[in-house]
């Protein structure tokens, strides 16, 4: 930030220095960007993270294996299934265990439904940020519903904590499973709802088609992961691609970005590959409930965790892209090293590079676009 | 292809620079001297039939046994949908690792994350700084030797454990009035509140 200060103090007064956030309501948490702009075109955005920096990976090295999972749910608590099973599917891989088949569909049910409430919020949130803020009641509405079914099946909201380490924490309660459908119905009308509401509105379109492109190339460069690297038309799904869990016995689309209104990559393709992802979540969840094997939830796994020395790495497909946690055990009962990759800390870092150029008031769009989450990316 | 025929193929180009897989316990890796892994980097990117276009992920870890700090990449491609691991060992006293920006870009951040994290030195990065903690911040804190610092710009970074709290007031009451006969445990009824004006 100094640097960009004193290379700024040398130049003719032509340009100004903005501080974009830590506190502001589009950057959804607390994100500071330092904007260099002649008042509408930007020169350049920095963004300066940390603001939510608990040190997650260190506590990951002072709790115990078992312990480590309610921190999970904090480092993404808009999807914090996947952060779960991230976790969880890193330390059975060191210990040499599998989920039981019902825990594992189990999974996938509660990761869908959590992929469609995160996408809600993202969606909504993203219309809220360009100017339109009905779409974000309509989302939250659905959402709340959302949040009462896995309240019903986990106990909480918002940080889960629903995973167990070779398994999940309970099964489905009684009629649970027929409120989930009769949710999916509603949900699926609601969706076209929704597009007749903001996705097919001519100003939306008009306001996020063509703006803040990110091409293909950049999108693998930076790491992009998720429907920010689908929406910039590359056709890669971790659920698809690198299969783990019950997904390989269900049939599901992978959207990618094609240029739905504008050019591939654009803002548009990121907003409107989530929109039809959360039907295809709908169509898995349908189909894992269907299919739901009876038996165990938990795995025989001993009380004390305490896998041989080694290392492992787990990718899931979190809302936010590819989750990758990287455990490293030297045989004690605390973890030797916890790392977890997360979608939105790769996706913060394109920032810097797609941003000269945009307008100031474009660089909404494309941190709305990004679904970046800021605990997510300090961890 | 196979994660030991990449590593025969990354082998057969650095020669002795690039160690031995790991019996592939879990997730075998291979171990590459520091000052060769830009080009082992360049080569598993651009090699046709390789072309690792993922940098996954970059992370440090700290070995304070063996006097050396770990720099892991995984690696993985999305086309041919292999991939494989690799280490950089680097001095505990003055980690040192080229920076592999210039092949993948997204090890920018990541290699800043590891200087702030574990002070691995990236040369050839081309902003190397801090970027979780403040820029003023003392000390590396994934370091396995870490000592907090007390505080920050007057800012205490620890507090007490509720729990020392609460048994001192145990304490302190016990101290005032001794414990009651066993008759009297029951603590006196709390007067009733006052029954609520009528509006």
């Amino acid at each position: 930030m100094e640097r960009l200060i004193l290379r700024h103090a040398g130049k003719p007064e032509d340009t100004m220095l903005i501080n974009f956030g830590p506190q502001h309501p589009s950057t959804h948490g607390v994100l500071n960007f330092l904007v260099e702009t002649d008042g509408e075109v930007m020169k350049r955005a920095i963004p300066e993270i940390g603001y939510l920096h608990r040190a997650i990976e260190k506590i990951g090295e002072m709790v115990g294996y078992g312990q480590f999972m309610p921190y999970t749910d904090r480092i993404d608590y808009v999807a914090a299934m996947f952060a779960n099973e991230g976790y969880a599917l890193a330390v059975e891989k060191l210990l040499n265990v599998q989920a039981p088949p019902r825990a594992q569909w189990l999974r996938a049910v509660s990761g869908e439904l959590c992929r469609i409430a995160s996408h809600l919020v993202a969606v909504g949130a993203m219309a809220s940020d360009i100017g339109a803020s009905t779409p974000l009641v309509h989302a939250l509405r659905e959402r709340e519903t959302l949040n009462d079914l896995i309240e019903m099946l986990c106990g909480a909201r918002l940080t889960y904590n629903y995973h167990r380490i070779g398994g999940v924490a309970y099964d489905m309660p009684t009629g649970w499973s027929e409120r989930v459908i009769r949710f999916l119905d509603h949900f699926d009308t609601m969706v076209q709802e929704f597009d007749r509401l903001i996705s097919f509105n001519s100003i939306y379109v008009k306001r996020l088609a063509n703006v803040a492109v990110i091409p293909r190339e950049i999108a693998i460069d930076y790491g992009l992961v998720g429907p920010n690297l689908r929406g910039s038309g590359m056709d890669w799904d971790v659920r698809r691609d690198v299969p783990y869990g019950a997904y390989p016995n269900f049939k599901f689309e992978v959207p990618v970005g094609r240029g739905f209104r504008g050019i591939s990559g654009d803002a548009y393709d990121r907003y409107y590959v989530r929109v039809i992802e959360m039907l295809e979540s709908s169509k898995i969840v349908r189909q894992a409930l269907q299919t739901m094997p009876d038996g165990e939830i938990m795995a025989k796994v001993p009380r004390r965790i305490k896998p041989e020395a080694g290392e492992a790495l787990s990718r899931v497909e979190s809302a936010r892209g590819e989750m990758a946690y990287y455990v490293i055990s030297d045989g004690t009962d605390k973890a030797y090293r916890v790392r977890s990759r997360t979608g939105s800390f790769t996706a913060m870092s394109v920032i810097e590079d797609v941003s000269p150029g945009l307008m100031v008031a474009d660089l909404i769009a494309l941190i709305a676009s990004l679904d970046v989450v800021a605990p997510e990316i300090d961890r | 292809m196979k994660v030991n025929e990449i590593h025969e193929r990354l082998q057969a180009e650095l020669g002795d620079a690039v160690g031995p897989l790991s019996e592939p316990k879990i997730d075998p890796f291979a171990v590459v001297r520091a000052d060769r892994i830009v080009d082992a980097a360049r080569f598993l990117k651009t090699t046709t039939g390789i072309e690792l276009d993922h940098c996954n992920v970059i992370s440090g870890v700290d070995w304070p046994k063996r006097n050396v700090i770990e720099v892991v990449y995984h690696l993985s491609s999305y086309r041919h949908r292999h991939g494989i691991v690799l280490k950089v060992e680097a001095d505990r006293a003055k980690p040192v690792v080229p920076s592999v920006e210039s092949i993948w870009k997204t090890a920018n951040w990541m290699e800043r994350e590891c200087y702030d994290l574990l002070g691995v030195v990236f040369t050839g990065h081309p902003d190397l700084r801090r970027i979780l903690l403040p820029d003023d911040w003392e000390g590396f804190p994934l370091r396995k030797d870490y000592q907090e610092q007390g505080g920050y710009h007057g800012i205490s970074n620890e507090r007490e454990n509720p729990l020392v709290e609460l048994r001192r007031l145990d304490e302190k009451r016990l101290a005032e009035n001794p414990r009651p006969p066993p008759a009297q445990a029951a603590p006196p009824a709390a007067p009733a509140p006052a029954a609520p004006a009528k509006a």
